[in-house]
């Protein structure tokens, strides 16, 4: 008898363990695809990097001197670096906000029971389809010092052509008009999208009140709209840390430095001058910085955020 | 408080489907005044109408003698209490009540007094703080109230308000609107699809069905002389019992699928044009048939379901195939599957013409259920 229960009580704890053993590798195997693409994609690269932001590499990208933190502070020096950060600041400055403005502004619009007006839907949205290498191609033709449509525009009027995309105070602005048009598709749409979910009635019931339009806009479209605009905002952010694309077409970081934003200075550090060293501690610093900003947002900016 | 007034209005969205057909009204003020129909019926339509929410495609809306019918929603002078509320779900309670007050830029200091004032009279003192999310489906209707009242308009409507609680504190809801409506004297327009809320809300009701006006008056007088077999179907619970009945023009009666026949007075009989009526019951009106009571008007029935709900007993049989409805006052042990003897009361027949749906008889016993409600 004794022995039956603690036979009873063996076969239970095996069979328990055994199905936890079918469980685990199940949820493993459910998992695994992700993990492989991730690991692959995300956590080896990262950890590469890591590795690598603390020696000297040879031209191959093999590391051959461990230095410790001589590449950071050797970035942290150089004055190119500064003068990266300072034109990828002032980038997303540019960018950011005015991007979301426009982008807010047209889904006001286009959030009006109109007719037609899911053709300008699909017009305001439409840059989202378009790649980055194509629209920068555009705008060059548009920035083009003599041909470009823009400076005819401005001579017609009667005033004097600007050197877009080769005079050091403008090409910076230029490229971050590139980049908010090309932007405005996908915000427009998170926002649009924000704005539908919006309840009716409580349009209805401030309507009722005597709430004039912008008052409507402050007190309820914008506090409603809160969690889209910060979701929007973060991606902005993000995004415009990260540009590359139409840096690369546009300017390729000139004139005299003036649009080498960070990403791109990292791509000629790594790729044109082969120091795959440096170019990883700059990569590791825009990762912080990116990091630090997110954490900074959501701290609080999401404090002034109302969740449904 | 201010009366409105519809006159020949007509609402279409397409130019093609009328979905309010032709309405006149008058809503005097300080009524209490309930739009019931099922749903789709056109009484939102209406109300947003009257709210300004929507255009009206043809006819005439007065507030206050004045017409209105291009005034934009707050030149109304009105305020709105709607279904889900619409309650700001990022504001506070207290933001929720004062926004109207904040809009006609009222100082703060008097906003709060009135907020407070308000929010005593309806028991959110405690909840001023909170946001609307963190509220009980009753608490949160209170707001939606206090917030209509705190204006101080003459005219509220009100759009379904109580659909969305649970029927005990709608019950109790009911109670609570109709004293705030006449302790505050307001003109109250009332939508609902629920003919209880309607019955015992109203000072007058109207009755709606696919955009058109059935019938308008007290609820006792719709209940007790429906206009139409649709109203007597519509009001009352359950539901007015009806048959079809052919017009006996020598014998003077009425009879019923070959079994009943109701005698009439001659000279009603004149104004019955259509020799094919329709004839119908209240449920409280079918009496167990004693052994002295007219043969002409007893029928045998089986039980199908019996309800006893404590003060009355709610009983369902079929008869020529429809089902019928008695409803007796008390408990009573009755077996399914039994069958019982039962007669109509003639004294409490509606007598609809088949084509026209017009009321032809009204029930001639509704004074002596008058007289007994007033020594009650």
């Amino acid at each position: 008898m004794k022995n039956a229960t603690a036979f009873q009580e063996k076969t239970l704890t095996q069979i328990d363990t055994k199905w936890r053993f079918v469980h685990w590798r199940s949820a493993i195997l459910y998992l695994l695809p992700s993990m492989i693409l991730f690991s692959v994609f995300l956590f080896y690269p990262l950890g590469k990097t890591l590795y690598l932001s603390f020696f000297l590499t040879d031209q191959q990208g093999v590391a051959n001197v461990f230095v410790g933190w001589e590449n950071y502070q050797y970035i942290l020096q150089a004055e190119s670096f500064h003068k990266s950060i300072k034109a990828t600041l002032l980038f997303v400055l540019y960018t950011v906000p005015t991007g979301i403005l426009i982008s807010l502004f047209l889904a006001l619009l286009a959030n009006e029971k109109l007719k037609g007006v899911g053709f300008f839907r699909t017009i305001y949205s439409s840059t989202m389809g378009v790649s980055v290498a194509a629209s920068a191609v555009v705008w060059l033709f548009i920035f083009h010092p003599s041909m470009g449509i823009l400076n005819q525009l401005i001579a017609s009027v009667g005033g004097t052509s600007i050197d877009w995309l080769l005079h050091p105070d403008w090409a910076l602005v230029s490229v971050a008009v590139t980049t908010i048009w090309m932007n405005i598709g996908f915000s427009f749409l998170i926002i649009l999208g924000g704005l539908q979910n919006v309840d009716e009635h409580l349009y209805e019931s401030a309507k009722i009140s005597g709430a004039g339009y912008f008052y409507q806009l402050r007190r309820i479209t914008i506090p409603m709209l809160s969690p889209t605009l910060f979701f929007v905002v973060t991606v902005s952010l993000i995004n415009a840390f990260q540009t590359f694309g139409q840096v690369d077409i546009l300017t390729q970081g000139g004139p005299s430095e003036s649009t080498n934003l960070i990403v791109y200075s990292i791509y000629r550090e790594a790729f044109v001058n082969y120091q795959f060293g440096t170019a990883s501690a700059q990569s590791i610093f825009l990762f912080l910085c990116i990091l630090i900003v997110t954490i900074l947002q959501f701290k609080f900016g999401e404090r002034k955020v109302h969740y449904q | 408080m201010y009366s409105v007034e519809l006159i020949n209005v007509d609402k279409t969205y397409d130019n093609k489907q009328l979905v309010v057909k032709d309405v006149n009204i008058t809503i005097q003020s300080g009524e209490f005044f309930v739009l019931v129909g099922p749903s789709g019926c056109g009484k939102s339509t209406l109300l947003r109408m009257i709210a300004g929410l929507e255009g009206i495609s043809a006819g005439t809306l007065r507030i206050d003698g004045k017409k209105a019918n291009h005034l934009p929603p707050s030149k109304r002078e009105l305020s709105m209490v709607f279904q889900n509320y619409a309650l700001y779900p990022h504001m506070t309670v207290e933001d929720n009540i004062t926004f109207g007050l904040d809009v006609k830029k009222i100082r703060k200091k008097e906003q709060r007094k009135k907020c407070n004032d308000i929010a005593e009279m309806l028991g959110l003192t405690e909840y001023l703080k909170r946001k609307p999310r963190h509220l009980s489906g009753g608490q949160r209707q209170r707001v939606a109230l206090a917030r209509a009242i705190i204006t101080n308009s003459p005219i509220c409507l009100m759009d379904e308000p109580l659909s969305n609680l649970d029927a005990k504190l709608r019950a109790h809801m009911r109670a609570e609107i109709r004293e705030l409506q006449r302790k505050l004297g307001i003109t109250l327009i009332y939508v609902t699809h629920d003919q209880v809320e309607a019955m015992t809300m109203g000072d007058r009701i109207m009755v709606l069905n696919e955009g058109e006006i059935q019938q308008v008056g007290k609820p006792i007088d719709v209940y007790n002389s429906p206009a139409n077999p649709f109203v007597a179907k519509f009001i009352g619970s359950p539901p007015m019992n009806l048959t079809t009945g052919l017009v006996n023009r020598e014998k003077h009666h009425i009879t019923l699928q070959d079994q009943l026949s109701i005698p009439i007075d001659p000279m009603v009989l004149n104004n019955i044009e259509n020799n094919k009526v329709i004839v119908g019951i209240r449920p409280e009106n079918i009496e167990i048939s004693s052994a002295n009571s007219q043969a002409n008007l007893s029928f045998e029935v089986k039980i199908d379901h019996l309800e006893i709900l404590g003060t009355e007993t709610l009983i369902k049989f079929k008869w020529n195939n429809s089902d019928w409805y008695a409803k007796w006052h008390g408990q009573w042990n009755i077996d399914v599957g039994q069958s019982l003897q039962l007669q109509l009361d003639k004294d409490s027949l509606c007598i609809y013409d088949e084509h026209t749906e017009k009321l032809i008889v009204k029930p001639s016993n509704i004074q002596k259920q008058n007289v007994r409600e007033g020594i009650i």
